[in-house]
């Protein structure tokens, strides 16, 4: 057996044993190879298969931010946060998105127009971007949904938290309102990109939107571990967002609301200001409109009622809304005249209702005349005779050097409100400009009645009676609390310190205030006298007083003999076409006039007139006269104001405490 | 040549029981418990359906295995031809009736179990070719007879297999074939012609094969080209293995595949699991494991007296380096991804099988090492 074939068989093993050796060897080279690879894979780039490793795994959820709240003067919110259900659907993470929103529909028991524009909008983003189904589910809506849950898979009930204006329609074109974040916010503002998350509200107009930055507060994190399905495994990590800083207004939220109900119906706009602080004690423009609607996306039909309103309550007329001031404009222009020694407080003019001038008729509102009057009985009787030819003395320029010295023509908040209007005091050189036509005198009288070209904002008006009634200073009009305000007694003191220095060297200090207006230091002026003398601006508070509180004056009617409330103020009426001589003959009763064609009914005031504190302006759109429209409500809202005032004093003392 | 009759004829159960390769059988059932492990690692710390019927089949083969080691080696040779025929037989079947599953018709159903005939086929070739060399005189080994039968007996499986489509189990039983060929003393100039073939015909071939195979191509030379779609197996198995590091992420708390990123966890990519938890260390002891299996394997070859059961054992050895070798150099990226199970490691009931009936032939191998077969 050994034999047969022994050397054949010797020879095949040699050659099995050798091709053997040969693989072998091979064998383990090819071994090596596996060895160095793995150590390259798990001990060189470690690091780098880690931190892909970690990328695969973990996910990050940005929570949405915590809007700040914004609280009036006495700590009370008025736009807070509520916490609300709402139902998120991440589209990509859907087997089958028909089916389950059909299912969600059935829980919910949502009605077809709901579901198509659900279907819309998920069609217009991308499949991986949340969905929010609903915005607002009520706790049945939640409960159910939670209970049916596990059959729902991609579905997320989330709690969230949602803007609410406890106050409604009372501070809505103060505070602006929120809705959410459309694609020209997260260009326009880098702040809101950063934090942005599905179904982040931001203000769109407004203090809301002005003072996004600070509001809109830091982003919450959740970090979760995912598995290949990007199925949530467990959370690994939450970090807590910031709420955003709440800010606390001048804002007084029982004036605001007499304010609202004063202009219940009407189209017009309140301010009121403190004369020293330049707190802003109420800014109501009407009619207004319940920004909580805009929350979830406003309703079609709302939006319609808005829209449609003729008395336009998108408008806020305080700071947008340009009207002549009429009648208003006086005081200023009494002063001016004043000022540049023009006419003498004994100056006088016969009023026989109308005047020729320039081969044209200008009339006075009395068709009858004033007879003769002096400066203080024209600006109690409001007599138009007598300011066309103390204008036509003063010259346009002049009284616009006084007008924009006392915030006419220019913004009041430099930069809290974006769509805040700068107005228009003309001048020769603005007409030439502007218009390219060289200035006619006549235009200068009907500007000294607060017609013609001059516009101003109700809020410039509120600001230019209270730069009045403080005495001539220049104030800061301000609608947020800060921390370094200056206390009363401490503008006061400035407001003396500046007065003094203006009498010792009066030249110096003009030269002076001069160059600081050149280099643009506004706030250099802060507490300066607008006045070169302060007897006349005395002379004009005076005027405005026996307008008020003296028989024939202009808003006699509406005066309060109560010392504790008794104002001071001036009436305007100002036309919004021009009237003809028929028209003029007729004498229409306001009912009987179009409601465009009515004429604009103002009031500026001041109070108490004895040691005054608070100034404010109204505006009753096409309202007819000053007199008889806006002045009774200066009336009732000095009431308030008056009775407001201990209240604010108290929460003043103890104002550090209260800050946010 | 005293101990001859004693030898050929008498041995005692005991001393057959001695003669077993311990430090082999040591080894197997570490890598059994090892791959045990791993099935319940994939099935995130549960013992579920994998875990269970990987452990029931291991023990059942290896049991099987020891007892089949006691059967005369004589008859391993005598039925070489016929248990690759039986194989051939059921590859046919597989193909004209067998069982669907993922596009390719692999499993024929035996009532009982599925098998996928193409597993067997990987022993079976190398078991058939031992036969044939066995009988074959060295000086006519390069013979065109004596060539051509082979290749016919190696091409027929793989045409098979590859029409199942399944071209990474053809590559493995090609693989196989070529080496047991290699081993019995084939001239290497037909090595060297027939890879110049291949080569020069490898446009022609690529233009044969399946779409998702020319993809598999692609990819391997590039993961990033696509990788949420066909790269994404690899790059996330090399992402599973390299953030293993040092000593791994520890038992059950792999993320890649815990987290279900890996593909193929159960089966193919099995080694990019064990090596995501056990790291660097884990995977060069897996190795060293795989290589000491090798090793013991080959030197029963190395002292068995018949041809049959020398050339079975080196070729059975290389054939376990080939499917060790392909698998992890898939899952590390250094070959394409075709279908090649971990022998042992990976969960497959036919591989298993396959795998144990080879190491039956070696252990038969290595109780009858003196043993002649005529």
């Amino acid at each position: 057996m050994i034999s047969f074939g022994s050397d054949t068989s010797y020879r095949k093993q040699s050659v099995v044993n050798r091709r053997m050796f040969i693989l072998s060897a091979a064998k383990v080279l090819v071994f090596g190879g596996i060895v160095a690879k793995l150590f390259t894979l798990q001990i060189n780039e470690n690091k780098k298969y880690l931190t892909l490793s970690d990328k695969n795994r973990l996910r990050e959820w940005k929570l949405p931010p915590i809007r700040g709240d914004f609280q009036d003067f006495f700590g009370n919110t008025i736009a807070g946060n509520l916490k609300v259900y709402q139902l998120h659907v991440i589209p990509e993470q859907v087997e089958n998105f028909n089916n389950l929103i059909v299912r969600v529909k059935d829980i919910l028991d949502l009605d077809q127009k709901t579901l198509n524009r659900i279907i819309k909008k998920k069609n217009s983003q991308k499949p991986w971007e949340t969905l929010i189904v609903s915005e607002n589910l009520s706790w049945d809506q939640f409960v159910k949904i939670n209970f049916y849950l596990h059959e729902l898979s991609g579905v997320k009930p989330v709690l969230s938290v949602a803007r609410s204006y406890p106050y409604n329609e009372n501070y809505t074109h103060l505070l602006g309102y929120v809705a959410q974040a459309s694609q020209n916010d997260l260009l326009n503002n880098e702040e809101i990109k950063k934090k942005h998350v599905p179904g982040l509200r931001v203000g769109k107009i407004g203090l809301e939107k002005s003072l996004e930055n600070e509001l809109i507060g830091m982003n919450g994190v959740q970090r979760y571990e995912v598995n290949a399905y990007g199925k949530r495994i467990n959370q690994i990590d939450h970090i807590e967002g910031q709420k955003g800083k709440s800010i606390r207004l001048t804002v007084d939220t029982k004036i605001q609301q007499k304010c609202n109900e004063l202009l219940k119906d009407k189209a017009g706009s309140i301010s009121v200001m403190d004369i020293y602080t330049g707190d802003i004690i109420a800014m109501h423009s009407s009619p207004s409109f319940n920004p909580n609607l805009f929350l979830y996306g406003i309703s079609y039909e709302n939006w319609e009622n808005i829209i449609n309103n003729p008395k336009k309550p998108l408008i806020n007329r305080s700071i947008t809304g340009l009207y002549p001031p009429g009648s208003t404009i006086k005081p200023i222009v009494a002063l001016s005249a004043l000022e540049n020694d023009v006419i003498s407080t004994k100056f006088k003019v016969n009023c026989t209702g109308k005047i020729e001038m320039y081969g044209q008729t200008y009339n006075c509102w009395k068709k009858k005349g004033h007879g003769v009057v002096n400066l203080r009985d024209a600006l109690k009787v409001s007599c138009d005779t007598f300011f066309y030819e103390m204008s036509r003395r003063l010259g346009v320029d002049r009284l616009n050097e006084t007008a924009k010295k006392f915030g006419l023509g220019d913004k009041v908040f430099k930069n809290i409100f974006n769509e805040e209007k700068i107005g228009l005091v003309p001048s020769t050189e603005w007409k030439k400009n502007a218009l390219g036509r060289g200035w006619v005198l006549g235009e200068t009288l009907i500007t000294g009645i607060g017609q013609g070209y001059i516009q101003t904002t109700p809020l410039q008006l509120c600001l230019m009676t209270a730069q009045l009634a403080n005495g001539g200073f220049k104030i800061k009009p301000k609608i947020i609390v800060n921390k370094d305000d200056l206390s009363l007694e401490e503008i006061k003191s400035k407001m003396n310190e500046n007065l003094e220095k203006i009498t010792e060297e009066p030249d110096f200090d003009d030269a002076l205030l001069d160059l600081k207006i050149t280099s643009g230091d506004s706030d250099g002026k802060m507490f300066k006298p607008l006045f070169r003398n302060q007897e006349n601006v005395k002379f004009v508070l005076d005027a405005m007083f026996a307008s008020t509180n003296e028989v024939r004056g202009t808003s006699y009617s509406s005066r309060i003999n109560d010392k504790k409330y008794q104002f001071a103020g001036k009436t305007g009426t100002s036309q919004v076409k021009k009237i003809t001589e028929a028209e003029r003959e007729l004498d229409l009763d306001i009912s009987q006039i179009p409601y465009e064609d009515r004429d604009h009914a103002l009031y500026i005031a001041f109070g108490p007139y004895k040691n005054p504190r608070y100034a404010l302006s109204i505006l009753i759109e096409h309202g007819g006269s000053g007199g008889s429209a806006a002045a009774p409500l200066a009336k009732k809202l000095f009431k308030i104001i008056i009775d407001r005032h201990e209240e604010r004093k108290k929460t003043n003392s103890k104002k550090n405490n209260l800050q946010v | 040549m005293f101990q001859e009759t004693a030898l050929s004829g008498q041995t005692t159960f005991f001393q057959k029981l001695r003669s077993l390769d311990y430090i082999l059988l040591f080894c197997l059932i570490i890598l059994g418990l090892v791959s045990s492990l791993s099935m319940y690692s994939t099935e995130g710390g549960e013992v579920l359906y994998h875990t269970k019927s990987h452990v029931l089949r291991f023990l059942i083969f290896f049991s099987m295995m020891l007892i089949f080691s006691f059967v005369n080696l004589k008859f391993w040779h005598s039925i070489g031809y016929l248990f690759y025929f039986v194989v051939l037989c059921l590859l046919i079947w597989a193909s004209l009736y067998g069982v669907k599953a993922s596009g390719s018709q692999r499993w024929v159903d035996l009532y009982f179990i599925n098998l996928q005939p193409s597993e067997l086929m990987k022993v079976a070739i190398i078991m058939c070719f031992a036969k044939f060399y066995h009988r074959t005189q060295i000086h006519v080994v390069n013979n065109f007879k004596n060539l051509i039968v082979p290749i016919v007996v190696l091409i027929l499986p793989i045409l098979l297999v590859v029409s199942q489509p399944d071209l990474g189990t053809s590559i493995l039983i090609g693989l196989c074939g070529l080496v047991v060929l290699w081993l019995s003393g084939v001239n290497v100039k037909y090595f060297i012609y027939s890879s110049l073939v291949l080569f020069i015909s490898l446009p022609f071939v690529i233009s044969f094969l399946k779409p998702y195979q020319k993809l598999r191509i692609l990819t391997f030379f590039n993961p990033d080209r696509d990788p949420l779609g066909a790269g994404y197996q690899i790059i996330q198995s090399k992402i599973a293995v390299g953030s293993g590091g040092l000593s791994g992420k520890g038992f059950l708390k792999g993320t890649q595949s815990y987290l279900d990123f890996l593909p193929e966890k159960h089966t193919d990519f099995i080694f990019t699991l064990f090596s995501e938890e056990h790291g660097f260390i884990g995977s060069v002891l897996l190795l060293l494991l795989y290589a000491i299996i090798i090793y013991r394997t080959a030197k029963i070859g190395a002292s068995a007296r018949s041809f049959f059961g020398k050339l079975f054992c080196y070729g059975y050895a290389s054939s376990i380096f080939i499917f060790v070798t392909v698998n992890m150099s898939m899952v590390l990226g250094l070959l394409p991804i075709v279908g090649s199970p971990l022998p042992i490691m990976s969960y497959g009931g036919s591989s298993m099988l396959a795998t144990m009936i080879g190491f039956s032939v070696v252990m038969s191998t290595k109780i009858y090492q003196k043993q002649i077969i005529a």
